[in-house]
């Protein structure tokens, strides 16, 4: 079964507090290799079958309206076997 | 004049936000989110809590709650609306205000009694302040960082729509030390700290944000 994955990030401009956390955190546990972290949201939605294009693009839709708020954040959607 | 109150699932401020209404003079009608109804109320408050359990981002869900529709019709026919810390979020998430409300940049939930400053007294629920008046209100959030675009805040700025703003350190991070703003026609605001908690000095810190509830009784009867 596929899955139709979309990803929302924060924008660049928009200061995100968790990822500055979780940026902090990795060198005290001796991992130094992060400049910058970014955390993000990602969400999987079954569908039966292969997602139709009518499909993806109501979920792009969706995507605008509900999982991601354009003010701040952007999303994007992809097919996932 | 009836002021409704909204409880969503996850509310907390409700009935403090229907006590500071009936403090001030108005009757306080309870608004059920799950009812398309508004029970002939003359303005709204959106109250604090964590409203559908900030799943998804603050406010995210509660904007397409039923109630929600009916509310969004009314504010944009004039009628007065006032969000409170999560209702400041679910205004947001409406887009009956522009911006965003954002994780505090320190990361901390914050609760303490903040001092603002008043810089709009002409909103339906400002106009029993002077401008320039500084109150002191309790503030507790853990996403109250306004943010929006430099274009979106260089119109607030230049139409004098930001109503309150931090006075001393920034708490949380927000642009410009915003705590309130309104929208074009002032009839709706957002607010992140909570005037309802300050409306007399045996329960709150002051008296100070009686003046709120006060304001939305003078401009319906004006």
């Amino acid at each position: 079964m596929a899955k139709i994955v979309v990803d929302v990030m924060l924008k660049p401009e928009i200061l995100d507090p968790q990822g500055v956390a979780v940026s902090a955190a990795l060198p005290r546990l001796g991992f130094n290799f992060a400049k910058s972290v970014r955390q993000g949201k990602r969400f999987e939605i079954e569908v039966d079958g292969e997602p139709t294009t009518a499909q993806l693009a109501e979920v792009e839709k969706a995507a605008e309206k509900l999982l991601a708020n354009p003010v701040i954040e952007t999303f994007t959607v992809r097919v996932e076997k | 004049m009836k002021v409704g109150v909204v409880t969503f699932p996850g509310t907390l401020d409700d009935r403090d936000a229907a006590r500071a209404a009936t403090y001030a003079g108005t009757e306080a009608v309870s608004l059920w989110h799950g009812d398309a109804d508004l029970k002939g109320v003359d303005a709204v408050i959106l109250p604090g809590g964590f409203s559908y359990g900030d799943y998804l981002r603050c406010g995210a869900i509660s904007r397409f709650a039923p109630v929600m529709e009916k509310i969004i019709d009314a504010a944009n026919g004039g009628m007065p609306l006032l969000g409170i810390c999560n209702g400041f979020q679910v205004l947001c998430e409406a887009q009956l205000l522009p911006g965003a409300l954002t994780r505090n940049h320190e990361l901390h939930f914050l609760c303490r009694d903040q001092k603002l400053e008043i810089t709009n007294n002409a909103t339906a629920w400002t106009t029993s302040f002077k401008v320039g008046q500084e109150i002191v209100i309790p503030l507790k959030n853990g996403e109250g960082s306004f943010q929006c675009d430099d274009a979106t805040l260089a119109k607030l700025e230049g139409e004098g729509r930001i109503i309150a703003r931090y006075v001393g350190e920034n708490p949380n991070g927000s642009r410009n030390k915003i705590a309130g703003i309104t929208n074009e026609r002032g009839n709706v605001v957002g607010l992140m700290p909570h005037p309802e908690h300050a409306i007399d000095t045996l329960t709150g810190p002051t008296a100070d944000g009686l003046a709120f509830f006060t304001s939305v009784l003078s401009a319906m009867v004006k």
